[in-house]
């Protein structure tokens, strides 16, 4: 093979190795791009029916129940003092967990309304709320303010 | 009065970077030997300034000063001695104390270890690290001094976050730290070269032990923090792909680019612009990952700074480091002399495209990175990138890295391959192939991704096994007589090795179960019977815990105890910490938390069992250890 030929195929060949990756990262990145929604943008449809996203929101306090001991699963609302929206998950939750905290939950939404959550974030200390809820909470008292 | 003789301190330090910064420059544009020769001592006095800085504030902390803001957020009398000392680097003024001690410290190592090197170089090397130490004590006395003092003093501390008061803790900021600024040294290297429009091997040769030390730092400092989420969290994770994870392992990716492309500069002269570009890009990402430590932008475990001031300045002292080395570069790389092309299968070929594949990663990790911060900061939304993304584009750039990893050391320098190459590496690739599938099925473990990445970890470690085994046919003596370097390449190969298998199966054989549990409950896991016994409560120095007990039983025998606790801190008394207990071993861990507690003295517990998840810290650590090898008996002289 001429030298000419060898350069034209390493040229070709990193082309196609450039534009694999490229093509790899663009496919994860789409496919894992995970939208954060208050209780309110939820209510109003905006929130995707089939893929799991984010939703925040501060626990209403009385709102926890435990099911069935044996099986861990746990039921609670969360507010943006505008809107509220049940939540469902299945395990043993956060130590940073509690009424009246904000919170950030990862899942999606099922036929009745109900987000199923298969992760509960609370990374942060008690005093902290994570940015998004705290500017949904801070929206949802406007919303309510500017209702008459 | 010691608090405020450590802030006069920390200006006398600023003045003197100051004028380090500036005069060893000027000396060394104009040919000034006595104002060149400034740069040594003035290094060295920085360093005692910033020290009697840091004493004084470690001071605070052990007399337990309250009457400092600092000191009194970040501390308490019952906290214990050692982690009241490491509360100093627990919070953001502190943290970048020791950032500067540090920068001041590697400085102060650099003007004592350049004797050969010409004095207008080492001039502006250690200006350059001046000027550094100029934006980060500005930024200090400026925005985050941490001598501030509170009248009148609280009674009591705030106590530290008990998430850190953790053993891991103590080391994994200075350890990270050490290697983040570390880089600043190739930095300097490569800013002061492009300065001075002449950049050689003898240039590569000099900036590669500094490099690779302060490498092994930044490997020892992940691989501590992973582990201490790992033990703290109480959620068995070890890493998260979160943005400050990504913010010290981005650096530690350009970084490993940097140490090879030095090999291939120091050694055959080529590569060097490349190499210089390199280094500047490594700092800029450490100077990157502070900025998103310390501005409070992202929402995650370290978020401790909340004043957009500090986010204002960091960014502007940012825009000017990276951007001013970026421009620099742009003037003067073309000057540089360019070589003949490479030849792909030979030695620098490989490193090449091994420099290449990192890049690639760093970019990847880079955009799941700052995409959410860009989209943030336009108002287009709030979104985040998930662990799928990472995991997703990472795997697959590492899989033709570790498939170059064992071959690229048997590849000559200059020359394509030899002839009897593949008859060389036949034995540890069919080797590897073969235990890769069979292993697996006979632990009754057969997946796709097992076998793929056991093939993957069994290849480099079996090619450096090939190249120990040749040198070792010359006798033992031979084998004795191999530089150290050598030793450390291949210790550092087989680390990766290591990491590769530990991830591998961890990721694909762990096993978590969560369940109540009642005392006399009992669970099979990871091969034993884990059996509750009931939880007992406990004071601690600065807690109150409740302490579970868990028997492990083999075969009917008891073989070890698990004491897992859930503690509540005076200072944080609403919030319950969870300490998980570990049995650990080569084979892996066995790892248990509690949950919450029911009716009827029963509890939820996590239980995980982790087969090999300590291969994974084992193999970080040969790493660090390949790199020390290959730092300490680097030979310069070596053609």
């Amino acid at each position: 093979m001429t030298p000419r030929r060898k350069r034209t195929l390493i040229i070709a060949l990193c082309v196609l190795g450039v534009g694999f990756a490229v093509a790899l990262i663009l496919t994860a990145f789409n496919q894992n791009l995970m939208y954060f929604y208050s209780p309110s943008e939820v209510a109003g449809g905006k929130a995707p029916g089939n893929r799991p996203f984010r939703l925040g929101g501060m626990v209403i306090k009385g709102s926890v129940e435990r099911g069935n001991a044996a099986d861990l699963t746990v039921r609670f609302k969360v507010t943006d003092f505008a809107q509220e929206r049940a939540i469902a998950y299945r395990g043993i939750l956060p130590d940073l967990f509690r009424e009246g905290q904000g919170i950030v939950a990862i899942g999606t939404l099922d036929a009745q309304g109900v987000f199923v959550a298969s992760e509960v974030l609370a990374k942060h200390d008690e005093n902290y709320m994570p940015p998004e809820v705290a500017q949904a909470l801070k929206d949802g008292q406007a919303t309510k303010m500017a209702q008459p | 009065m010691i608090p405020e003789l450590g802030h006069f301190a920390l200006a006398v330090a600023l003045a003197i970077s100051l004028l380090a910064a500036v005069v060893p420059m000027i000396g060394a544009q104009r040919g000034n030997v006595l104002w060149m020769s400034l740069a040594r001592p003035a290094a060295r006095a920085q360093l005692v300034f910033t020290a009697l800085a840091f004493a004084a504030l470690a001071h605070g902390f052990v007399t337990n000063d309250f009457s400092v803001a600092y000191v009194a957020n970040n501390s308490n009398s019952a906290l214990p001695l050692a982690f009241r000392i490491s509360a100093l680097w627990g919070a953001h003024e502190g943290s970048l104390l020791l950032w500067v001690l540090l920068l001041s410290a590697w400085s102060c190592a650099v003007s004592f270890a350049c004797r050969g090197l010409p004095l207008a170089f080492v001039a502006r090397v250690l200006a350059v690290m001046a000027i550094v130490s100029v934006g980060f004590l500005l930024f200090m006395l400026v925005t985050s001094n941490p001598f501030l003092r509170q009248l009148p003093p609280p009674l009591d501390g705030a106590d530290l976050n008990p998430l850190l008061q953790d053993f891991g803790l103590v080391i994994h900021p200075p350890m990270l730290y050490t290697g983040y600024v570390g880089f600043s040294v190739a930095f300097s290297f490569a800013v002061a070269g492009l300065i001075g429009g002449h950049l050689d091997s003898a240039w590569a040769r000099w900036a590669r032990p500094w490099t690779l030390l302060a490498w092994c730092f930044l490997t020892l400092g992940i691989a501590l923090g992973s582990w201490w989420a790992y033990t703290e969290l109480g959620w068995g994770g070890w890493w998260f792909w979160d943005p400050v994870e990504n913010a010290a392992f981005m650096p530690w990716l350009v970084g490993t680019a940097l140490v090879h492309a030095l090999a291939v500069a120091g050694q055959r002269a080529r590569m060097l612009a490349w190499a210089a570009l390199l280094a500047i890009l490594c700092f800029s990402l450490s100077l990157l990952g502070t900025f998103l430590v310390r501005s409070g932008v992202l929402s995650s475990v370290h978020a401790f700074a909340i004043d957009p001031r500090r986010g204002v300045f960091i960014l502007a002292l940012l825009a000017l480091v990276i951007g001013g080395s970026l421009a620099l570069f742009a003037l003067r790389a073309p000057r540089l002399a360019s070589a003949a092309p490479l030849r792909l299968l030979s030695r620098e070929g490989l490193l090449l495209l091994n420099n290449v594949l990192l890049l690639v990663a760093m970019g990847s990790v880079l955009l799941g990175t700052l995409y959410p911060l860009l989209m943030d900061v336009l108002g287009l939304g709030r979104i985040s990138v998930g662990a799928p993304y990472f995991d997703a584009v990472f795997a697959p750039l590492m899989i033709p890295l570790l498939l170059l990893l064992g071959i690229g050391p048997f590849l000559r320098w200059q020359a394509s391959a030899p002839p009897g190459l593949w008859r060389r590496l036949a034995p540890a690739a069919v080797a590897s192939a073969a235990l890769a599938m069979v292993l697996p099925w006979a632990w009754g473990a057969w997946q796709p991704m097992v076998a793929l990445g056991l093939g993957l970890a069994l290849w480099p470690a079996l090619s450096v096994l090939t190249q120990v085994a040749d040198r070792a046919r010359g006798g033992l003596s031979t084998l004795r007589r191999q530089p150290l370097a050598w030793w450390g390449m291949n210790l550092a190969h087989l680390g990766v090795a290591v990491f590769v298998a530990g991830v591998t199966l961890v990721r694909t054989q762990q096993v978590e179960i969560e369940r109540r549990m009642a005392p006399g409950d009992a669970i099979e896991i990871g091969g034993r019977t884990l059996r509750f016994v009931g939880v007992a409560r406990e004071p601690g120095p600065n807690y109150e815990a409740e302490r579970g007990r868990f028997v492990i039983l083999h075969g009917g025998r008891a073989e070890a105890e698990l004491r897992p606790e859930k503690r509540r801190y005076a200072s944080m008394p609403g919030t319950p910490m969870t300490e998980a207990a570990i049995a650990s071993g080569l084979a892996g861990d066995l790892y248990v938390a509690l949950g919450d507690p029911l009716t009827d003295g029963a509890w939820t517990v996590r239980a995980y069992h982790k087969p090999f998840v300590t291969w994974i810290w084992g193999g970080c650590a040969l790493m660090a250890l390949g790199g020390l090898c290959a730092a300490v008996r680097y030979r310069r002289d070596r053609v």
